[in-house]
């Protein structure tokens, strides 16, 4: 009689397993019996949403000419702005990062060390540093989601440079081509059509962050969106977070058609 | 050989180079329309330098105050997580194409839509407004915000699987939920781990930036220090949220080697 019985896991693997279980349950049960939350608060909110959407209808559109279009307008060019100042900035950290262009262990790290700050600290955090350095406005919005974004393009684009195929490099190499002329001609040509993904997809993510940015004062819609909340004028907030909505919905539609023309 | 005749290596491509003038102009409206000045931006870094001046050295005299911030960011994230996570579970099946009827994918893809337009701050904002200030309204909060992106990746984990084991279990006249458990979460268990370990992480990240809306956590203390002026302590809790978020990824990248091996 044959009594071997087939495991999938190792007796350490299962023990690895049933400890993060246990220690995910056990996460979850002290931090709901520790956290500070009122119950009323929570049965009551159904009502509350309610009457919060009953006070948001109908949205006030004539208030859009006056008060929203202006604002929509500057984080439009924030998210733009900002998506191009992260790109010029993220392209030194980025050959920087990238270990087959600089075999500097040092400066590799020292990038990679500049990529995780940058990622580690929120859009908003970041715009409330730059708004205390430039004052409010829209100035500290852009430097704030370029300063964000150079992480996240910084990454990728790193990543592309060290995935690029050597031969064109070694053949421009040889033929005694400058330094900028390999880059242009041998580096460029490969990571392009990252690099215009990276672009597209950013920006998509900035336009959805440069709406709110201004709740802390760095300019765009969210600016108004504040004001509109501070003043309890529930129909224009409304409103402008139905602008908010098609506006990034829009963004989304561009960005796939134009992803689907070029890559 | 007459000039005329000079090979040259790379074509010129005028569309490449009218569409970087067209970005260089758009660069030169988009500035001069956000009344960004170089005056302005000079007296900004002196100012900057004066910041960062009061920022060093950094104040950890009142790090109990700290410290429970800390506690209270980590449990929004980790409540916000495993209800996330576990709500997401059902609704990304349901907005699989391959498995349900249309009537069950278009509600839950309008769902995941809705949750994943508005920025987690919008939602928090109208949290604080319907259950009042406190965690309550950032664990509502990051809940959605997990919703939208779990669900979606998901969906798209299950819409990818292969449809044999599905066509057996169901030959073999398994029950819907047999179908699921055996044929379907098999197949796509380690991706969605990795969504949720991504995810824990990014809720960490996430709620610490609720609280400037007044949705508890660190970031309310953050945003108080920032009105205050107080920019030694809010150089304190900028580095303990470091330390936070990279505590996150280091869990997130234990778990994800435990059940990837």
């Amino acid at each position: 009689m044959n009594s071997r019985i087939w495991e999938r896991f190792t007796p350490a693997q299962r023990l690895a397993r049933f400890t993060i279980y246990l220690a995910v349950v056990l996460a979850l049960v002290v931090s709901l019996r520790t956290v500070q939350i009122v119950p009323e608060f929570l049965y009551d909110a159904p009502t509350q949403m309610a009457d919060m959407f009953t006070r948001m209808w109908p949205p006030d559109i004539a208030h859009y000419k006056g008060g929203v279009h202006e604002a929509l307008v500057e984080s439009m060019h924030i998210a733009g702005m900002g998506t191009i100042l992260a790109l010029i900035l993220s392209l030194p950290v980025a050959l920087l990062a990238a270990k087959n262009i600089t075999p500097v262990p040092i400066l590799n790290w020292l990038a990679r060390l500049i990529l995780v700050s940058s990622r580690s600290v929120n859009t908003l955090v970041w715009a409330i540093l730059f708004v205390a350095v430039f004052g409010p406005g829209a100035l500290a919005g852009t430097i704030a989601i370029g300063f964000r974004s150079i992480g996240f393009c910084g990454k990728l684009l790193g990543e592309a440079l060290e995935e690029c195929n050597k031969g064109p490099v070694e053949a421009l190499k040889a033929a005694g081509a400058p330094w900028p002329s390999i880059f242009l001609k041998a580096y460029w040509p490969q990571v392009s059509p990252a690099f215009w993904g990276i672009t597209l997809f950013r920006w998509d993510i900035n336009v959805r962050e440069s709406a709110v940015i201004g709740l802390v004062g760095a300019g765009g819609i969210g600016m108004a969106l504040d004001t509109a909340i501070n003043l309890f004028r529930w129909t224009h907030v409304s409103l402008i977070l139905l602008c908010i909505f098609t506006v990034v919905i829009l963004a989304e539609i561009v960005v796939t058609k134009i992803r689907e023309r070029i890559i | 050989m007459s000039a005329a005749e000079t090979r040259r290596a790379f074509k010129p491509n005028w569309a490449a180079r009218i569409g970087w003038l067209a970005v260089a102009a758009y660069c030169v409206v988009a500035i001069w329309s956000l009344e960004i000045t170089w005056d302005r931006f000079v007296i900004g870094l002196e100012n900057g330098a004066e910041f960062l001046g009061s920022m060093i050295p950094p104040s950890f005299a009142r790090w109990q105050l700290l410290l429970n911030n800390l506690l209270e960011t980590l449990e929004i994230a980790v409540i916000a997580s495993a209800f996330g996570v576990v709500l997401s579970l059902p609704i990304g099946l349901a907005a699989a194409r391959n498995l349900m009827p249309a009537w069950a994918t278009w509600p839950a893809r309008i769902l995941i839509a809705i949750c994943r337009s508005f920025h987690p701050v919008i939602f928090a904002i109208l949290f604080v407004k319907a259950v009042g200030f406190g965690p309550l309204a950032g664990i509502l909060t990051l809940i959605f915000a997990s919703i939208g992106f779990i669900g979606k990746l998901f969906a798209e984990a299950i819409e990818e699987i292969s449809l044999k084991p599905v066509e057996a279990c169901r030959a073999a006249g398994a029950p819907f939920m047999s179908v699921i458990l055996y044929a379907v979460l098999p197949q796509v268990l380690n991706r969605f781990i990795g969504f949720a370990t991504y995810q824990f992480d990014a809720n960490i990240r996430n709620s610490t930036m609720v609280g400037i809306v007044g949705a508890g956590g660190i970031g309310g203390t953050l945003f108080a220090a920032f009105q205050r002026f107080d920019y030694d302590f809010l150089a304190a809790i900028l580095i303990s949220i470091i330390a936070l978020v990279m505590l996150g990824e280091y869990l997130a990248s234990i778990v994800k080697a435990v059940f990837n091996e």
